[in-house]
């Protein structure tokens, strides 16, 4: 498993799903037997996780959204959030 | 309890007619009883019904789910419902090209059983010849791009071998593979006593586990279910009676988990004679243990209480003929001894083994 960097073009894993959830009007992320809500800010993660962007690419699109929080705020706890996914195989790092 | 239940996920137990003759299937013992009287429209409904009531993952099990001539048709409408769905399957009788509509479909995992790592083992505890092909299907979930759940029930005879089982786990590439030690209801029950094993084999067992999934971390999800004979207190058997959990049996009737029809004095209710929603507010049998008001002592006291709810009912009713008994597994049980005893069987040497059959068992 390799670690996930500024450079790292994240994939969402193969078993995993995101899925609106009408009842608490939050993301829940699927996979085999078990769920995780994620919070809106998660949730935004997640989503541009699809190959296409690199984790400094998804930091500046919601530095911006999320604006005035600094920069490196946002992108020390979306990496740290990254590595918790991936620990539990649900990130893909886009490296390997 | 102050949030209302909610259940997330559906077992739906298609069929209980299966291939196989495993010596430890969790189905009833009266399962030639129970015919598979759910059309496709009624699976479609129940599933439209348990979406609308909170459901997000669906298990399509049985039994043998494949031998559902309408298993593409009830994928296709959980897809549509957008359910995370998860085939429980032996992987016979299946050809490549019937999974490859199935992902085409929108299946999204498959967990193939095998029962040892080896074709001779295997088949012995299956009853039947299927091991080769079991891998052969392992490998095409991997070739068609879904990913792998490998599960493999443990017992005495395999559990020395749960190196070997990862080995083989990784061999196929499997996304998670499951270690489940028996759970001694159904037809474990009546193998118990060949099939349980000592504590020595699980201390092992459980430490090859628990190092396979530190270094597998991230690549494979490594599960090990521990068998409550042998632990202090006893699991929190299905998040707790009627909390997560909605199980339909092939014959219609809804239950609270999938052995709940085992238990005298309950009636449960058959989806087709009324809606999800009310069976799972409002039946006698989703009631029956929820919450804390039907627990017995040492349980009303027990600080653990809202940890595993008192543990499994089947357990209780089965080992003590008293469904809202303390589970048995628990060491603070009045009932404890009846699983001492049984361990104390576990260093005898093992007797013959039954094999599901259509005909029902007799307690050994
Ligand atoms: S445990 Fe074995 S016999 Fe029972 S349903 Fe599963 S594959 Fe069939
Ligand atoms: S006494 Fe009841 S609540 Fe307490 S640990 Fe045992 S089974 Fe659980």
């Amino acid at each position: 498993m390799s670690a996930i960097t500024a450079e790292s073009r994240p994939t969402l894993a193969a078993k995993a799903r995101l899925r609106w959830d009408r009842q608490t009007s939050r993301y829940l992320l699927l996979y085999p037997e078990r769920g995780l809500v994620l919070n809106p800010t998660a949730a935004d993660v997640v989503q541009l996780c699809t190959g296409e962007h690199t984790v400094g690419a998804i930091v500046d699109r919601l530095a911006a959204k999320y604006a005035p929080q600094p920069r490196e705020d946002v992108q020390r706890e979306i990496l740290a959030f990254l590595g918790r996914m991936a620990e539990r195989g649900l990130i893909r790092s886009g490296d390997e | 309890m102050s949030e209302e239940p909610r259940p997330y996920t559906l077992v739906a137990e298609l069929t209980y007619r299966c291939p196989l003759r495993c010596v430890y299937c969790s189905n009833p013992t009266d399962w030639n009883r129970h015919a598979d009287a759910l059309t496709t429209d009624d699976w479609l409904r129940v599933f439209r019904e348990a979406e609308a009531l909170g459901v997000v993952q669906l298990n399509l099990t049985g039994g043998e789910p494949l031998l559902r001539d309408d298993l593409e048709q009830l994928v296709e409408g959980a897809r549509r419902l957008d359910l995370y769905t998860n085939l429980i399957t032996s992987g016979i009788p299946l050809a490549r090209e019937r999974l490859a509509r199935l992902k085409a479909l929108g299946l999204d995992n498959v967990q193939v059983s095998i029962q040892d790592v080896t074709a001779a083992e295997s088949d012995r505890i299956a009853g039947a010849r299927t091991f080769d092909r079991k891998l052969e299907v392992a490998r095409w979930v991997k070739e068609l791009g879904f990913p792998l759940t490998l599960n493999v029930v443990l017992h005495r005879d395999n559990l020395d071998r749960v190196a070997a089982v990862i080995a083989l786990a990784e061999s196929l590439a499997a996304d998670r593979l499951e270690l489940a030690n028996t759970q001694y209801l159904g037809w474990a029950l009546v193998n118990r006593r060949t099939l349980l094993p000592t504590r020595e084999q699980l201390d092992a067992a459980r430490d090859v586990a628990r190092a396979a999934r530190r270094r597998l971390q991230g690549r494979m999800e490594v599960l090990f279910v521990t068998p409550d004979y042998y632990a202090e207190f006893p699991k929190a058997c299905m998040d707790g009676w009627g909390r997560r959990f909605l199980v339909v049996a092939p014959d219609g009737l809804v239950l609270p988990c999938h052995a709940a029809h085992t238990l005298p004095g309950l009636t449960f209710d058959n989806a087709r004679a009324r809606p999800l929603a009310e069976i799972w507010r409002h039946s006698t049998a989703f009631g029956a243990f929820r919450g804390e008001a039907w627990m017995p002592e040492p349980c009303r006291s027990c600080d653990r209480r809202a940890v595993d709810f008192g543990g499994c009912r089947c357990q209780a009713y089965h080992l003590t003929g008293d469904a809202a008994a303390t589970d048995p597994a628990c060491s603070l049980a009045p009932a404890h001894a009846l699983v001492e005893a049984a361990r104390a069987q576990a260093l005898e040497p093992a007797a013959s083994l039954t094999y599901r059959t259509a005909r029902v068992a007799e307690r050994a």
